[in-house]
């Protein structure tokens, strides 16, 4: 056990100095600071999962408790089928159906909004306070309301993510500054073309900025809205009625799948994000 | 904005959602009168209909005021000891999510401090506590529980648990754009003081990240609250606001599901209205008005 | 006499504010003619921005009358008679320099073919060629500003609005675009309308100098210029110059611009 302890601090120092070492040096801008930049956090990680392993192995912790690493992948292995049904279900029905739907919605009540000064000024408030209210807790009524099934789960994701967009869409709305509104106005344009050209690109970083957080509610909402009932498969479901098996590993499997899919899906939005507001500060000087 | 304008609006909306929310009791309770009625042989009226759906026991969509006479019930009138008490429930939620949150801002502020300061740190870890967000922890909040359980830790702790890695999240992001916030100007103007780091965190980074903070720790307060009821679902529905959602659930009892929401709702207001008052407290102390300008 | 570009007469704005009323301008009797350059020069308060803004149907007036090619601003905006130009550039990030010179024409309609015509031949007019495909970040304040007077000339509009346009830049930038400016002016004789805070700015542009005083704002002295039209840089140390120059001094000293 101590010598454990001992290859365990050595190891960690070891990644640690190194990683000091690669923050400090500058590779310019090219592809391979690209490259070290991508190393740190892996190694950092890799870090973490061999100590993981060595831990649980070297401990003898018990499988139910915390099981290591390569435990979980051999299990990912075997279990191809069924992570692949859990995911169609949470993944590309809930969570694609209800974020599609939810941040359309909340873009075009948004959209209302700046017709109407009235609405703004009262569905405006309304959002926030909404916003911060615990809307999983609408889970066990959507069940009710629409069934078991995935449509059920997509509901809350609509309501979960219409919120933020509309919030977001309504202040990216307001960012075009006066002085452009004003010059858009001397060119006697219409309200549709002062939209599309001048306010809807300059709204662009703040409704990335809700597409990206509603990206990771949407895939939260429709797993945790799955514990409140739905049919014998999901991502929720799974979790759920594994860990009441004590079948830790199969909700590790799945926990890594979630995570894989939460990424792929945020890392998705960030790359169209980089695409069109390749001209916001933010995103061209990477000033810390 | 100021207030004036938003106070018309505001009421009519929330009279349109509530004549539209009543429209909706009539109608989506009026199949099961429907059939109380068939299966009776007897036809019923409009206004039998109406005052009928409004006062159901269990039904689809309960009336405004079923919920706000059960909240009643539940909260002015019972022992707060008992069982059906939602003040008994709703004090172990929110002792849950006030712990969580304290532990996870602890946490939040003193990474960021971290990640401002070491560039080992913001380069490994920054990137991780992104892609920590990225496993779903409400999804996994029942196989913490559980395993936590199995160690000993039982009860209030691992509720905390699950709210501190929700809540720690938006204040280490926050707190890191806030204790970067000084422009160039300002950092050069300690560096020609010859300020220590300690004394430019104090004097000049940490006030700076002030409004950058409460802003996160609005969020942090409300997901925290998401965090400590998710908490409670695993343990087989026993005790808190969580647990009585997902026994009215089991048991179809409407009334149950919805009083519970309302006040969790409640709840979650109360909580972020009192961050917000300490918001503009502290502001206020600093010279400056809560929407960034100059008192 | 060719009809005036614009004429006021006992124009007036009052802004309703939390600290009371402010008379942004009071009884402004003014004209402008067909190929004239005319400045507005005064401190802070005097009118000048509120009075461009009035002629471009940004501000309403309270009271008065107002034409612009001898109708209403509102009509005359919806006929895109004018071009503005801002204190600070407002380019498009977005967009590079040759589609946000663009920009009007999109708007107005213009075919793909005549976009293009224009957007080279006023790029020209400002020595901004070459730079069509960059974006506004990557251009320094100069030529930003260059870009934004191509914007405002690229659908020939007769009448140029200029709200301190060279406020932002350094004193050696702007002496530069100063003399482009009446370079461009002379090749396209344009109606400029000049709002500026710097009196040899306002004495080496214009024909006329309409100097103004606030509180409440209003004309204090109109002054014809007896410049020669061709003007070196040099001019400005002429006694001709430092002349015109003295009595725009005066003219903001009688509207108590100098007072606190």
């Amino acid at each position: 056990m101590i010598w454990l302890l001992v290859a365990a601090v050595l190891f960690w120092m070891a990644t640690w100095v190194l990683n000091e070492w690669l923050s400090r040096q500058n590779f310019g801008s090219g592809l391979v600071q690209k490259a070290v930049n991508l190393v740190i956090p892996l190694m950092f990680g890799v870090a973490i999962l061999v100590l993981w392993e060595g831990f649980t192995r070297g401990l003898d912790v018990p499988k139910v408790l915390l099981p290591p690493p390569t435990m979980i992948w051999q299990r990912i292995l075997n279990s191809l089928p069924i992570l692949w049904a859990d995911f169609q279900q949470t993944f590309l029905k809930a969570v694609i159906a209800g974020y599609v739907l939810g941040c359309g919605s909340g873009f075009l009540v948004a959209l209302l909004c700046d017709r109407s000064s009235f609405m703004k000024r009262g569905l405006l408030p309304l959002g926030n306070f909404v916003s911060a209210l615990p809307i999983i807790g609408v889970a066990p009524i959507m069940v009710m309301w629409f069934g078991f099934d995935w449509q059920s789960k997509a509901a809350v994701v609509v309501i979960m993510t219409f919120f933020p967009m509309l919030v977001n869409t309504v202040q990216g709305l307001s960012a075009a500054d006066l002085m452009q509104r004003d010059l858009m106005r001397t060119y006697a344009s219409t309200w549709w073309q002062t939209l599309t050209k001048l306010r809807l690109p300059a709204a662009a970083p703040f409704i990335f900025n809700a597409l990206k957080i509603n990206s990771t509610l949407a895939l939260i909402g429709a797993i945790v809205a799955e514990f409140f009932g739905t049919p014998i498969v999901g991502m929720g479901f799974r979790i759920s009625t594994e860990v009441g098996r004590m079948n830790v590993d199969m909700v590790w499997a799945e926990i890594a799948v979630a995570a894989l899919a939460g990424s792929a899906f945020y890392g998705l939005v960030a790359l169209v994000e980089r695409i069109v507001t390749f001209w916001h500060p933010s995103l061209r000087s990477g000033r810390t | 904005m100021n207030a004036r304008g938003k106070t018309i609006p505001v009421l009519t909306v929330i009279s349109v959602i509530v004549v539209i929310w009543y429209a909706c009791v009539v109608w989506m309770n009026a199949p099961f009168e429907y059939d109380k009625a068939k299966r009776a042989g007897v036809e019923i009226g409009f206004s039998q209909l109406v005052s009928n759906t409004m006062s159901q026991d269990r039904p689809v969509l309960p009336a405004a005021h079923q919920i706000v006479e059960e909240m009643y019930n539940t909260i002015v009138l019972k022992n707060i000891t008992s069982r059906r008490s939602l003040v008994y429930h709703g004090w172990i939620t929110l002792s849950a999510t006030l712990l969580g949150f304290i532990i996870g801002t602890f946490l939040g502020v003193v990474l960021a401090v971290g990640i401002v300061h070491n560039r080992a740190m913001d380069k490994s870890v920054m990137p991780w506590v992104i892609a920590s967000q990225t496993i779903p922890i409400l999804a996994i909040a029942p196989m913490i529980i559980v395993v936590l359980n199995a160690v000993g830790l039982s009860g209030l702790l691992p509720k905390a648990l699950i709210s501190t890695y929700l809540s720690f999240f938006p204040v280490v992001v926050g707190m890191v754009k806030g204790l970067r916030s000084p422009d160039e100007a300002q950092l050069d103007l300690m560096r020609t003081y010859s300020a220590s780091s300690a004394q430019t965190f104090w004097k000049l980074r940490w006030p700076s990240s002030m409004p950058y903070l409460f802003t996160s720790l609005k969020i942090a307060i409300a997901i925290s609250l998401v965090g400590a009821i998710v908490g409670e679902l695993p343990t087989g529905a026993v005790a808190g606001l969580g647990a009585r959602l997902l026994a009215g659930s089991y048991y179809g009892q409407t009334i149950q599901i919805w009083s519970a929401l309302f006040t969790a709702a409640i709840l979650a207001a109360v909580l972020v209205m009192i961050v917000g008052v300490a918001h503009s407290y502290v502001l206020k102390r600093m010279g400056q008005k809560p929407d960034g300008t100059a008192a | 006499m060719s009809q005036d570009v614009v004429s006021a007469n006992d124009l007036s704005l009052t802004f309703e504010t939390n600290d009371g009323p402010v008379h942004a301008l009071s009884g402004v009797n003014l004209s402008v003619g067909k190929g004239e350059f005319v400045s507005f020069i005064g401190p802070s308060g005097c009118g000048k921005t509120t009075f461009l803004r009035v002629i471009a149907d940004l501000e309403k007036p309270t009271s008065g009358e107002i034409r612009v090619n001898g109708v209403e601003p509102e009509e005359a905006r919806k006929a895109r008679a004018y071009g503005y130009v801002f204190q600070a550039a407002s380019l498009y990030p977005w967009r590079t320099i040759e589609r946000n010179v663009g920009l009007p024409l999109e708007i107005m309609g213009y075919s793909v073919a005549e976009t293009q015509q224009r957007i080279a031949r006023t790029l020209e007019l400002v020595n901004l060629t070459g730079f069509e495909k960059k974006y506004p970040w990557q251009l320094s304040g100069g030529m930003q500003q260059r870009a934004s007077i191509a914007r405002a000339l690229a659908f020939d509009a007769d009448l140029l609005l200029m709200d301190e346009p060279f406020g932002a830049l350094d004193e050696i930038v702007r002496d530069h675009l100063n003399e482009q400016l009446l370079q461009l002016w002379a090749k396209t004789s344009k109606t400029i309308c000049f709002v500026t805070h710097s009196i040899p700015e306002a004495v080496y542009l214009s024909t006329k100098i309409v100097v103004m005083s606030p509180r409440p704002g209003r004309v204090s002295d109109v002054i014809k210029s007896t410049l020669p039209k061709q003007r070196p840089l040099e001019i400005r140390e002429s006694a001709e110059f430092l002349k015109i120059a003295h009595r725009v001094r005066e003219g903001l000293r009688a509207g108590h611009s100098y007072d606190e």
